[in-house]
């Protein structure tokens, strides 16, 4: 197929069109507003809806209300946006609803700033709402890698009956580049199991509902959750591995910081220092085999993130503390240059060789 | 060139890097250049991105005060006016679609009645911007853009790219796409943009240089 230019929040609302995605509900935010103005323009003539709610609250509920019916559903935002969806987030994990909520993160906290960032690490991986659950957070670091990331959030939200988050930041979201479409998708999972859509009097009611009225009912329903869990923190994580295999220092990064520190990774081989970068794709569940893998001949780890360091904690247990994590960032809404991150490297290797 | 030169455009048809390349050309032959971020819409990848190039190579940049802060308002706070009457060349890099070329409409009258033989108005087109891919699309976004602009477009720029995928066969098969929009549109096509590197044997060629890039491709 052909390639086309894209801008990664159109991207993003292609890809969500394509595989199926047929409402979507948003409420305007810089630096994510082409998503929900694309979506504005395109969603009715592919036979969906497209409707900006009266605020996010709203948005994430009506997300909640349309998944329940068994179509694909999403929404979007940016960083103080999405801290309005967490209840209506944990609402849907308490239902085992599938749907897509794409963070197009800035500098925050509060109001913060309209500049790419990644300080909301912590709060998708770790607590995107009250109560035991979890939720599936890719993060991809390109506009293809972001459509090809759509379907499979999608997809994965669907088998597993749970939220997915795509983790993306401001730079993603508003910057160019070629990318090539997967064809429509034609047919979707079958939801006729749980779907409230009308039960013709012809099967008993579908009740899609996170209240429960007897405690140890409860906590059976959390413990079976987390059993799903397991099965995705066992099979679902994804890295790339870039130079890693003879490396003695890695780079761990994600999304926009990754695009960074890779140059600063080639940038850093080519003057002889042995260094890898590790990238997860998947932020939850994290990829500790691969990174395990990645800083197999590793002596130190350096993370790079657009925040104060949120990631690090997980590098820490993904490796059990037997190396040392060092950190470099900039924060809201400054962006790493790859010469600073070089400098870096160079300062753990002790100096080019 | 003529004194002004307005640059509309898709979003992401390259008007800031064909704006950006066009001020430096006429500095680098020592002429006097106003380069205008008129872009109400877009947070960041904008002409004030430039600022400091703009310094060392003699173009005078003119970008609302809130330019690149978190102040997310569509402010325009200089006098594009009093620019348009004083000497030098005012090149004009307006934001993605209509909705960014809205503030433009204020200029109309000025601009038709002071400099009305003076005014160039480019549109911007890429053949490989998703949704302006046909003819038919592009043309209709240029009208949009005439309607809130209250302005007429004098020419094409044919700017197709694929961002650092672009070849010289790239460039070459959107040449008749561009033909056939200035065609359509009943205008002439100015000039076909061609990164530096590349050689390409096509009319009215304006080899340009890349600014607009992520801070990895450095």
């Amino acid at each position: 197929m052909e390639r086309s230019l894209m801008k990664g929040n159109e991207a993003l609302a292609e890809a969500a069109i394509r595989a199926g995605c047929k409402c979507f509900f948003g409420y305007p935010i810089t630096p994510q507003t082409e998503l929900s103005a694309y979506m504005a323009k395109r969603m009715e003539k592919s036979g969906g809806v497209f409707l900006q709610a009266e605020s996010e609250i709203a948005a994430i509920n009506m997300v909640l209300g349309a998944a329940s019916t068994g179509v694909r559903a999403m929404t979007s935002s940016s960083s103080p946006g999405v801290s309005l969806k967490a209840e209506g987030i944990s609402y849907m994990a308490g239902s085992d609803l599938p749907g897509l909520i794409i963070n197009v993160q800035r500098g925050g906290p509060g109001l913060g700033s309209i500049q790419p960032a990644q300080s909301d690490y912590n709060q998708a991986t770790h607590a995107m709402g009250h109560g035991d659950f979890h939720i599936l957070v890719y993060a991809p670091c390109s506009v293809q890698e972001m459509v090809d990331t759509v379907t499979l959030a999608f997809d994965k939200a669907d088998q597993y009956r749970m939220p997915a988050m795509i983790l993306a930041d401001g730079l993603l979201g508003q910057m160019m580049e070629p990318v090539t479409f997967p064809e429509p998708r034609t047919t979707l999972p079958d939801k006729s199991d749980w779907a409230a859509n009308g039960h013709g009097n012809k099967r008993e009611h579908h009740i899609i509902n996170s209240l429960y009225l007897d405690a140890p009912l409860l906590e059976a329903k959390v413990q079976e959750r987390f059993k799903r869990y397991a099965i995705i923190e066992e099979t679902e994580t994804d890295a790339e591995l870039y130079c890693c295999d003879d490396a003695e220092i890695v780079v761990t990064a994600y999304g926009a910081s990754a695009r960074v520190s890779k140059s600063a990774v080639t940038a850093a081989r080519r003057k002889g220092i042995k260094a890898g970068l590790c990238r997860p794709k998947t932020l939850w569940p994290f990829p500790k085999k691969e990174l395990c893998e990645a800083t197999k001949h590793a002596s130190h780890i350096l993370d790079v993130e657009m925040s104060m360091g949120q990631m690090i904690d997980d590098v820490r247990l993904a490796t059990e503390c037997r190396l040392p994590v060092s950190f470099f960032g900039r924060t809201g809404g400054v962006i790493p240059t790859p010469a600073e991150v070089l400098a870096e490297i160079e300062k753990l290797a002790g100096g080019a060789e | 060139m003529k004194k002004i030169t307005i640059i509309t455009g898709h979003y992401g048809s390259g008007k800031t890097n064909l704006a950006v390349n066009l001020a430096l050309r006429l500095a680098d032959a020592g002429e006097k250049v106003t380069i205008v971020d008129f872009d109400i819409v877009n947070p960041y990848f904008r002409t004030a991105d430039f600022a400091k190039l703009f310094e060392e190579r003699g173009v005078t940049l003119a970008a609302s005060m809130y330019a690149n802060t978190s102040l997310d308002i569509p402010a325009i706070s200089f006098d594009m006016e009093r620019m348009a009457y004083e000497d030098g060349y005012l090149i004009i890099d307006v934001g993605g679609d209509d909705a960014g070329a809205i503030g433009l409409g204020r200029y109309a009258e000025g601009f038709s009645a002071y400099v009305p033989d003076q005014l160039d108005m480019w549109y911007v087109v890429n053949r490989y911007r998703y949704l302006t891919e046909e003819p038919q699309e592009t043309l209709e976004l240029m009208y949009e853009i005439e309607a809130v602009s209250r302005m007429r477009h004098t020419g094409i720029v044919n700017n197709s790219n694929l961002g650092k995928e672009t070849t010289a066969e790239t460039i070459l098969r959107a040449v008749p796409y561009a033909e056939e929009i200035a065609a359509q549109a009943k205008l002439p096509l100015v000039c076909t943009t061609c990164r530096k590197d590349l050689t390409v044997s096509v009319p009215d060629i304006l080899p340009v240089e890349v600014f607009v890039k992520p801070v990895w491709e450095e």
